[in-house]
Formats: C-alpha cells, sequence, structure tokens
C-alpha cells in the first residue's frame, strides 16, 4: 500500500521534471524559461522527497529528506533571481 | 528488486552517462561542454551510489561535479581582453583545425583499438574468481585498525602513505596555481537575497562537514568530502563578495595550507621515532591518530580548494585600493 | 560475472577511449582538460566495477580508495590546467 502511494508520487514528481524540461527546450524567452524550470523542478523534488520519505525507515531520516527540499528550494530560488538579475542588466547595460 | 529492473536501470544509466559524455566532448560551443560535463559529474555519482561504492558517490558529488564544475564555469567566462575589444564570442571553437581526414580516422581506430583491449583485459579479469586476500585480510585488521568504515581504514591507515602523497600532490597543484599570480574574478558584494542565502548557508556547510568528518570512522564519509564542503562554504563567499572568504591572514594561511600534510608528516615521523614503523599507528591510539589527521586534512583540503578556486591570496580589507587596481587593469 | 561487472566495465572502456579521443584530436585547450577528466571518470567506472560484488554484498574497499585519492588528484590537476590556460590566453591577448 505504502509502496503504491509511494510510487505515485514519485511518478507525479517525474511528470513535473519532465514538463520543466519540455519548458525549457520549448519556450522563447530566458525569464520564462527560467520561471517554467525553477518551478516545476521544486514541486517535482518535493514530490519526489515525498515518495522517498514514505520508504524512510524512520522518522529521522525522513526529516533530513524534508530539510534537503528546503535547502534545494531556496538555493534554486536565490539562483533564479541571480540569473535573472545577470541577463536583465547585461540587456539595460550593452 | 528483480533483475530485469536492475538490468532497465542499469541500462539508462550507462546510455545516460555516455550520452552526457559524448555530447560534453562533441559540442560546438564551450560553455555548452562545461555544463553538458558538469551533468556527466552529477548522474556518474548516481552510478557510484548504484555499485554499492557510497564514500566515492559523496566525493565525486562534492568534488567532482561540484568543484570542479565552479572551477571550469570560472574559466568559460568571457576573458576581459575579448570584452573590450568587443571580438565574437571565441568560445566557438574551430573543431578540427588543419587535422585531415586521415589522422581522424586512424586515431579513432587506435581508440577504439585501445578500447577493445581494455574490455578483453577487463572480461578476462572477470571471468576467473576474485581474488579476496586483500578484503579479507582487511576484515580481519578492522578491529585493530581504529575505524570501522573499510574505506576510511585504507584511506587512513592501511595506505595512509598513499594519502599523505595525496595531500602533497593538492598543495603542489596550488602553489602553481598561486604563482600563476592571477586572480579569476573579483565579485562585487553580494545583493540583499544572495546574501540572506548566503548567511544560512554557510553555517549549514560547515556543520555538514564536521559531521561528514566525524561519521567517516564508522559509515560513508570521511576528510575529502568534509573537506570539499568546507570549499564549497568558501566559494559560495567568494562569490558573494567577501574579501576573506572566512580564510585567516598572512602567515596564519599558510600554515593551515601546509597543516595536512604537516600533521600527516609529524604523526608518522613521531611513530618513527617511538621505534614504530612509518604511520604504523599502535592499535589502541589508531582512532584518535586518525581523526587528528582527518581534521587537519580536511582544513587543509578545504584551504587549498578554496584557494585553487580564487587563483591568488585573498586581499585584506586593507587594501581596497588593490582590487580596484586589479579592476582597472582588468577594464584596459 | 555479474551483468553489472560487463556493463559497467565497458562503459568504462568506451568513456576512455572516448576521452583519449577528443584529448587528441580537439584544439581548444578546455576542451581537452574535459576529456582528460573523461578518460578518468572511464578509468574510476573500471575501478569500481572491479570491485563490485553484488547490491547488498560488501564491496571491496581497496579500489574504492584508489578512486577517492583519484578523483582529488583530477580536480587539483585541473585547476591547475585551467590557470595555466587562463595564463597562457592572457599572455596571447597582451600580445
Amino acid at each position: 500500500m505504502i509502496d503504491v502511494l509511494s510510487s505515485l508520487l514519485i511518478l507525479a514528481g517525474l511528470f513535473f521534471y519532465l514538463a520543466g524540461s519540455i519548458g525549457l527546450l520549448r519556450l522563447p524567452d530566458l525569464y520564462s524559461r527560467l520561471h517554467a524550470l525553477t518551478k516545476a523542478d521544486n514541486l517535482g523534488l518535493g514530490l519526489l522527497i515525498a515518495g522517498l520519505a514514505l520508504q524512510a525507515q524512520d522518522l529521522l531520516i525522513a526529516f533530513k529528506l524534508l530539510l534537503i527540499w528546503l535547502a534545494i528550494l531556496a538555493a534554486s530560488a536565490t539562483n533564479a533571481h541571480l540569473i535573472a538579475r545577470q541577463a536583465r542588466r547585461l540587456e539595460s547595460g550593452s | 528488486m528483480n533483475a530485469l529492473m536492475l538490468l532497465v536501470f542499469d541500462g539508462l544509466l550507462l546510455l545516460g552517462i555516455v550520452s552526457l559524455a559524448w555530447a560534453s566532448l562533441a559540442s560546438s560551443d564551450d560553455r555548452n561542454s562545461v555544463i553538458l560535463f558538469m551533468a556527466f559529474g552529477l548522474v556518474l555519482a548516481v552510478a557510484w551510489g548504484r555499485l554499492m561504492a557510497a564514500d566515492v558517490a559523496l566525493a565525486e558529488a562534492a568534488i567532482g561535479a561540484g568543484l570542479s564544475g565552479a572551477l571550469l564555469l570560472a574559466a568559460v567566462r568571457k576573458r576581459p581582453a575579448q570584452m573590450a575589444a568587443g571580438r565574437a564570442n571565441n568560445s566557438h571553437n574551430p573543431d578540427r583545425t588543419g587535422v585531415n581526414m586521415l589522422l581522424q580516422w586512424s586515431v579513432t581506430l587506435l581508440c577504439a583499438a585501445l578500447a577493445g583491449t581494455l574490455a578483453w583485459a577487463l572480461l578476462d579479469a572477470f571471468s576467473s574468481t576474485p581474488h579476496e586476500t586483500l578484503p579479507q585480510a582487511i576484515s580481519a585488521n578492522l578491529e585493530a585498525s581504529g575505524v570501522s568504515n573499510p574505506v576510511t581504514a585504507v584511506l587512513l591507515n592501511f595506505r595512509a602513505y598513499d594519502t599523505l602523497l595525496e595531500l602533497a600532490v593538492l598543495l603542489t597543484a596550488v602553489l602553481g596555481i598561486l604563482a600563476m599570480g592571477r586572480a579569476t574574478a573579483v565579485y562585487q558584494p553580494a545583493g540583499p537575497i544572495f546574501d540572506g542565502l548566503v548567511r544560512w548557508l554557510v553555517p549549514v556547510l560547515i556543520l555538514t562537514a564536521g559531521y561528514l568528518l566525524w561519521v567517516g570512522a564508522h559509515a560513508p564519509g570521511g576528510a575529502f568530502q568534509a573537506g570539499a564542503t568546507l570549499a564549497a562554504a568558501g566559494v559560495v563567499l567568494h562569490l558573494a563578495g567577501h574579501p576573506r572568504i572566512g580564510l585567516p591572514a598572512g602567515f596564519a594561511l599558510r600554515i593551515l595550507m601546509a597543516a595536512g600534510v604537516a600533521v600527516f608528516l609529524a604523526v608518522g615521523l613521531s611513530l618513527l621515532v617511538m621505534g614504530r614503523p612509518f604511520l604504523g599507528y599502535p592499535p589502541a591510539w589508531a582512532g584518535a591518530l586518525i581523526l587528528i589527521i582527518e581534521s587537519a586534512a580536511m582544513l587543509a583540503i578545504a584551504a587549498t580548494l578554496v584557494l585553487a578556486f580564487v587563483g591568488a591570496f585573498p586581499r585584506s580589507t586593507a587594501t581596497r585600493a588593490a582590487s580596484r587596481q586589479v579592476r582597472e587593469e582588468e577594464a584596459r | 560475472m555479474l551483468t553489472a561487472h560487463v556493463m559497467y566495465g565497458l562503459s568504462g572502456c568506451l568513456l576512455v577511449a572516448l576521452g583519449l579521443r577528443t584529448t587528441l584530436l580537439h584544439a581548444s585547450l578546455l576542451r581537452r582538460v574535459l576529456a582528460i577528466n573523461v578518460m578518468g571518470a572511464g578509468v574510476f567506472m573500471m575501478l569500481i566495477a572491479v570491485a563490485y560484488r553484488g547490491l547488498g554484498v560488501p564491496p571491496d574497499p581497496v579500489p574504492h580508495a584508489l578512486v577517492l585519492t583519484g578523483i582529488v588528484v583530477a580536480v587539483s590537476a585541473t585547476a591547475l590546467a585551467l590557470a595555466l590556460a587562463r595564463r597562457l590566453h592572457a599572455e596571447h591577448d597582451n600580445g
């Protein structure tokens, strides 16, 4: 039962990763690509980690997985901000 | 997990690894190559995890993909002279300048022959039963080695001499880099968002490094992974524009760089003086000695890798004028 | 001989050949550094395949230690090579 739920969550996470990658390839503009990729990948990672946390042996491991998700969330959001800011600067500067 | 699923997983993983390597090397743009190479390193870490090599997976993710990736990305920045001259992007290199088709084909055939020879030797080795003399000797002596993680025991006890020389190689490489005398870039102080990230990320990285160092004695981890995590904290600080990068000043920094090799040598030589073989730890003291050596090695690895990334000694806040000078020099 | 041995071992050989070919033929310094790293990764894959004994079975730790050493040495060599390349380009740009 838990295995089925776990697999469903992981598959949902993979679907969002796929959506993000398709967005990366097909969207016209740097900003829209960045937006799609960051949002989709973070959500995909969250679902993936939820699926893995169900498989964890004890609560401590599930908690560590949650912390990993939060750390990646903050780091990737900051990355997206930095990339977008630099792109804006290059556009308006030169 | 049945064998078929594992086979499919292995097949897809290896297909991904080889395609990423081929795409990275065959790309026409240097920046493209570097990004694909970073992806290659990360998927390689997954492969190491699959093959029950957890310590190697940690090291590959931290050093091979993380730090190598940072170094390579810094190397493909537009060079200041290019930007000043307004030249077209020089990273679109002509692929095979002046190498004719015959030479290309003969090199390709020779490389294929090399791959074939290696494959033949490997398959021959795999078809005979593996020699278990070394692994058996290691598990027999693991109790006396001071740690319970076999890889750490091999690295820091049974083959400690190799690790000493490896630390010396790292130090020599960084001395070479520092001798080039040119910093990679001077980054401006970070804005509020990046600064906010750095404020909590660096302490978490330091804590994780300490944990990896401690846990390396009985689970996958160790000095190299911990040192690489600390180096990542240093790289993040450098990118955020901190002039000191958390490193000490002047003479203390040089002592820190040499600490890995120095402490290792000191332990080895003092054991020699006490009548034991070089780096032959007495079993009662082995755990403590390994921890001391690993701590010094972690700090030294972190300091040297950060300096390798920065390319020069960090400027102290007192030399603000010097950094302005470098910026003017780069703009010229 | 497990299937994993054959698959990962042969992929390692393939990576070595791929890296060597690009090192010899490509013009850009950076690409050659990447190719040498790919060769290194191929060698590591062969070593770890040799150390593998099966899923859930403790592997042979000696090749793992060798690969760990190899990864650190590879990154130091890469850093030095990139610094040399940077200096070469700087000398070239300054005429």
